[in-house]
């Protein structure tokens, strides 16, 4: 299968049928940070995506601080 | 995995909730997390008009997207922080969910504000950019709040960003800022407005995923300034925490907010006055806003 990823863009193969769960295990995503998009749907961990498939794992992380606090008045 | 509410399939699992949801339950419940942070919090009224900051992000769009959904009345405000290519898509992208939407929009430019554009200022100041870039936006949304007469801002910051300020705060023990940790910020001098968070109650997975599921074109790409920052290395930290053991994040920032957050209130009110040259508010004499312009005028 094809695997989308970004920040930066890029893809990567993983081979055979896999569950969700199991292709972030091994390419050491961690699940909370990820949207898992096959197609126009979203899908979950336990769900099988197979060797002809492509998915995007679309990051979910955004922000920048300095440092963090909380803005002053 | 099936849907908790209606037992269709799923498409999005809450490990914090315990809980699994198809998409139309997912909107409700993402609704119904909105509608009580407005509602414990006391945000704003039907009658007022809110000011919904929105960078192009995921957070911000289904903010606005939400409220508009609700029947609220809102302006939305875009800061053209001058950030390359990535200001040009995010300010596009606000423009179309506005124009879709057939709701306003005011765009004001870090370049005009300041006297030079984000990058500038990283390089005048020496400082992280993540800091001059902060400090520029608190300061326009305020004030373009008050030259509209809005009596509130709202901004998308979700839990993970508030689970991660208050992290960051904490590993160095700045009670002064813990106080200032809140969904809501009250109008505390004439010329600041309100200042409220509701979708603190969500993660940013969480906001992702409304926005996918709404259709909301909102900028995936990440501001080429955040690379680094401190407050990415927590959400990671915590990010690692709420895959141990699901609901940390939650627990730690809810738990600071319900039993924590009281005791580090000052005994004594900060005195607050107006910016000899602008006249906003400041602690000082002259505003920080007004010292960073000076700064990149001197530069220039």
């Amino acid at each position: 299968m094809k695997v989308l990823l970004r920040n930066p863009r890029r893809e990567v193969d993983v081979v055979g049928n896999r569950r969700v769960k199991d292709v972030l295990r091994d390419l050491a995503i961690l699940p909370e940070t990820v949207l898992v998009i096959r197609g126009d749907d979203l899908i979950t961990a336990d769900q099988m995506v197979a060797d002809t498939d492509t998915i995007e794992l679309r990051p979910v992380m955004s922000g920048g601080s300095p440092g963090g606090r909380p803005s002053p008045p | 995995m099936k849907c908790r509410k209606c037992g269709s399939a799923a498409v999005l699992e809450l490990r914090r909730h315990n809980a699994a949801f198809c998409g139309p339950d997912f909107l409700d419940f993402f609704r119904n997390q909105v509608r009580e942070a407005i509602r414990k919090y006391r945000m704003f009224e039907r009658d007022e008009t809110v000011l919904v900051a929105v960078s192009g992000g995921k957070d911000s769009l289904a903010l606005w997207d939400v409220l508009i959904d609700e029947g609220y009345r809102t302006q939305g405000l875009y800061l053209d922080l001058g950030i390359f290519d990535y200001s040009v898509q995010s300010r596009a992208r606000c423009e179309a969910f506005a124009a879709g939407r057939g709701v306003p929009l005011l765009v004001r430019r870090v370049e005009e504000e300041v006297g030079a554009p984000v990058p500038v200022i990283k390089s005048v100041t020496r400082r992280p950019p993540c800091s001059g870039c902060g400090l520029s936006k608190r300061y326009l949304m305020n004030r373009v709040a008050l030259d509209e007469g809005l009596p509130v801002v709202a901004t998308g910051h979700n839990l993970d960003d508030e689970a991660a300020t208050l992290f960051g705060s904490v590993m160095h023990w700045q009670t002064d800022a813990l106080p200032r940790q809140s969904p809501a910020l009250p109008s505390t001098h004439p010329k600041l407005v309100r200042r409220v968070k509701p979708l603190y109650r969500l993660s940013e997975r969480e906001t992702a995923a409304y926005a996918f599921l709404r259709k909301i074109d909102y900028i995936v790409e990440e501001c080429p300034f955040a690379v680094g920052a401190t407050s990415i290395a927590h959400k990671e930290t915590l990010n690692r925490m709420e895959d141990a053991s699901p609901g940390a994040k939650h627990n730690f920032l809810f738990g600071f907010l319900d039993k924590a957050r009281g005791a580090f209130e000052r005994a004594e009110a900060v005195t607050l006055n107006e910016c000899t040259r602008c006249g906003q508010v400041t602690t000082g004499t002259l505003c920080a806003f007004c010292k960073l312009a000076d700064q990149v005028k001197r530069s220039g």
